[in-house]
């Protein structure tokens, strides 16, 4: 089991015949996920690869082919444009990979997208994979592992750190979410959480979350709250100066808000298994599931 | 990106928004013209992206042209936070009755542009929040509609009791809102929103950051970054496609990610060393962009050791690895540097740096021990 994506799931790429959007497509093509279409505006009629249909719109390309799944791999400028398409169209998971997307579009993208009762996930994040099953975004398949640990994460290859460090050690994951590092995104930690916590392939969770705003402290009430599952949680930026942007649109410390030892306070007094650095999730992992 | 004073009265009046004349000037003969044509007394305020301008001695009234320039002069000569003053706004003094807080952020929670209004202007907001919170306004705006004029209203009703004032205000909130929103701004201020004792309601400073994800479809916003204002360190960085920010320690950072690099320097300290810098090298594998990384760490005198700390998966170690050894080839490097390399082609990238006598770890937590003891030995 898992969330958001299974084996089942049927993916268009949006921005297929791009540099990035193609290698990514062989790229998930490989691994084994249902790639059914991409869509690149005026390339409508092309095959990619031989045997990927390419259509102008995501509205023609859910009508030949039932896809429920887009990602998206467009330049910035246009990327609000292509998930607003991909939401009128009726795809249900919109996976945003573009970094760089204005937050003057997202405000308006955000409710859009929730208004037709479809998910985003992202902006300027690696996407998602269900180990075995569908990889949808840009987190190398060869470092992950089916298994039971859920893992969401504010980052991309911190993730790929932490992901590696579990599959090494024979713990293997349900599924790996990365919801990205821009301060407005379509999917928090508390929506991947209540997923987990819903998803009965699901036995523990590790979070990753980093300095800035406030999505970790809501997870820490949420967990303490609604989760029973064990969740362990790591914050980046522990050393970060404050007021100034590390690399995520979302991570900085605005006056004294958004610190990582205000979120690590937060996941103490949840009760969540602390990382201190990324390597201990191995033994915390370990130790929370006998307990 | 931090607009100037000066920038943000310039967009502010733009709209419409009423506020005090001013002009930036950067010599003190500039401010004494200025001075001379406002007439009367003045105010010469530091244009520097800090705070506390005002304790530093940055902002200083002035009776007469000749005493303008002599203050323009001292003011001009400050550093400020490290700052370099290179400019002044000159504008005439007004008389206060009231001072508020007018502000516009966009609030990552509720994922909305938020106003927050506060009869308490004139002081930091965030001291205002600690201290007395419920002399805070706030008002989520529904970014399909605007600030609705009744909002305005109700909003401008918690400052001002007359409603001459307050109308003013509102109009004043809905002018904020479009200066927001059109730029593409992530913080749009005006502390303090005054009013005169004639009743008139002003603007009398301004502050706008601008989301640096709007700069590239807005050259006319990307044209007010003040470069002089930056450590030139990470001008260079930004010009190379690197996202770098300059720290005080002796251990050098090349990450591949921002997350990891993030999590890199924590963990530098964690093993008691201090990281120089913060460096994302981003997903391209480019060696360019190690080439470039490495020139800019080491023009910092202070780092004694570098960490390369490389996660493969989009980015080829292999790629990396050829990066390195071509620019240590390009230019001498006078420091050590360690190197973490896992992940994809990482048995090609091992032989490569094996080729020209490097060696590398795989292991994170290794590596970064290594290297801060490395930078303590040559400390």
């Amino acid at each position: 089991m898992s969330i958001f994506i299974d084996q089942t799931s049927r993916v268009i790429v949006q921005g297929i015949t791009g540099r990035e959007g193609a290698f990514h497509a062989r790229q998930m093509l490989e691994y084994g996920t249902q790639i059914v279409a991409g869509v690149t505006p005026g390339k409508g009629g092309q095959t990619f690869e031989g045997r990927v249909p390419v259509f102008d719109g995501v509205a023609e390309a859910v009508k030949r082919t039932g896809a429920d799944t887009s990602v998206i791999y467009v330049p910035a400028a246009a990327a609000a444009g292509a998930i607003y398409e991909a939401a009128d169209a009726g795809i249900r998971l919109i996976v945003c990979i573009t970094e760089g997307v204005p937050v003057m579009d997202m405000i308006k993208v955000i409710p859009f997208v929730r208004e037709r009762g479809s998910r985003l996930i992202g902006p300027n994040c690696p996407g998602l994979i269900t180990p075995g099953a569908s990889k949808v975004g840009i987190i190398p398949g060869n470092i992950c592992q089916a298994g039971r640990v859920g893992l969401v994460s504010r980052s991309g290859t911190l993730t790929y750190e932490v992901v590696n460090h579990l599959t090494r050690n024979g713990i293997g994951q349900s599924t790996c979410v990365g919801i990205g590092g821009d301060p407005l995104i379509g999917t928090s930690f508390v929506d991947c959480l209540r997923a987990f916590q819903q998803d009965p392939g699901t036995d523990a969770v590790v979070m990753i979350g980093e300095i800035g705003g406030t999505d970790e402290q809501r997870a820490a009430a949420f967990v303490r709250a609604e989760v029973t599952k064990p969740v362990i949680g790591f914050i980046a930026g522990q050393t970060a100066p404050k007021g100034r942007r590390m690399g995520h649109a979302g991570a900085i410390i605005s006056g004294s808000s958004g610190t990582a030892e205000e979120k690590l306070a937060a996941f103490e007094a949840a009760g969540l298994g602390i990382m201190r650095r990324p390597a201990e999730v191995v033994g915390l992992v370990q130790a929370r599931l006998r307990r | 990106m931090n607009l100037h004073e000066y920038q943000a009265r310039a967009l502010l009046k733009a709209a419409g928004i009423p506020l005090p004349e001013g002009e930036v000037a950067s010599t003190a003969a500039e401010v004494e013209a200025i001075a001379r044509k406002l007439g009367g007394q003045v105010v010469i305020k530091a244009q520097v992206h800090t705070g506390g301008r005002g304790k530093a001695g940055g902002v200083k009234l002035a009776t007469s042209p000749a005493e303008a320039a002599q203050v323009a002069e001292r003011i001009l000569a400050l550093r400020i936070n490290g700052l370099e003053v290179k400019r002044v706004l000159v504008a005439p003094t007004t008389d206060i009755a009231t001072e508020s807080y007018v502000g516009l952020i966009i609030d990552r929670e509720s994922q909305r542009p938020v106003f927050m209004v506060s009869p308490a202007g004139g002081i930091d907001i965030e001291e205002v929040a600690a201290e007395t919170p419920e002399k805070i306004t706030r008002l989520a705006v529904d970014p399909r509609y605007g600030l609705l004029p009744h909002q305005g209203v109700d909003l401008a009703r918690t400052l001002y009791s007359d409603f001459t004032q307050a109308r003013q205000a509102a109009q004043i909130m809905a002018r904020l809102y479009g200066v927001f929103t059109g730029n593409g701004a992530t913080l749009a201020e005006i502390n303090p929103l005054v009013t005169t004792p004639d009743g008139r309601v002003l603007a009398l400073d301004a502050k706008i950051s601008i989301d640096d994800n709007e700069l590239d479809r807005r050259p006319d916003l990307a044209r007010l970054r003040d470069e002089s204002a930056e450590e030139p360190s990470e001008v260079a960085a930004r010009e190379a496609g690197l996202s770098f920010i300059k720290l005080s320690g002796n251990v050098g950072c090349v990450v591949n990610g921002a997350g990891l690099a993030m999590a890199t320097m924590d963990l530098v300290k964690y093993y008691g060393g201090e990281p120089a810098n913060f460096l994302d090298i981003g997903g391209s594998s480019n060696p360019e962009k190690v080439v470039n990384a490495l020139r800019i760490i080491t023009r910092d005198p202070n780092v004694k050791a570098i960490l390369f700390n490389i996660f493969g998966g989009i980015t080829r170690t292999d790629d990396v690895a050829n990066g390195i050894v071509e620019a240590t080839n390009a230019f001498k490097v006078n420091v050590p540097i360690v190197i973490r390399l896992t992940g994809t082609n990482e048995a090609e990238a091992f032989r490569i740096l094996q080729g020209v006598g490097m060696t590398a770890l795989s292991d994170m937590d290794q590596a970064v021990e290594k290297v801060v003891q490395v930078a303590r030995g040559r400390s």
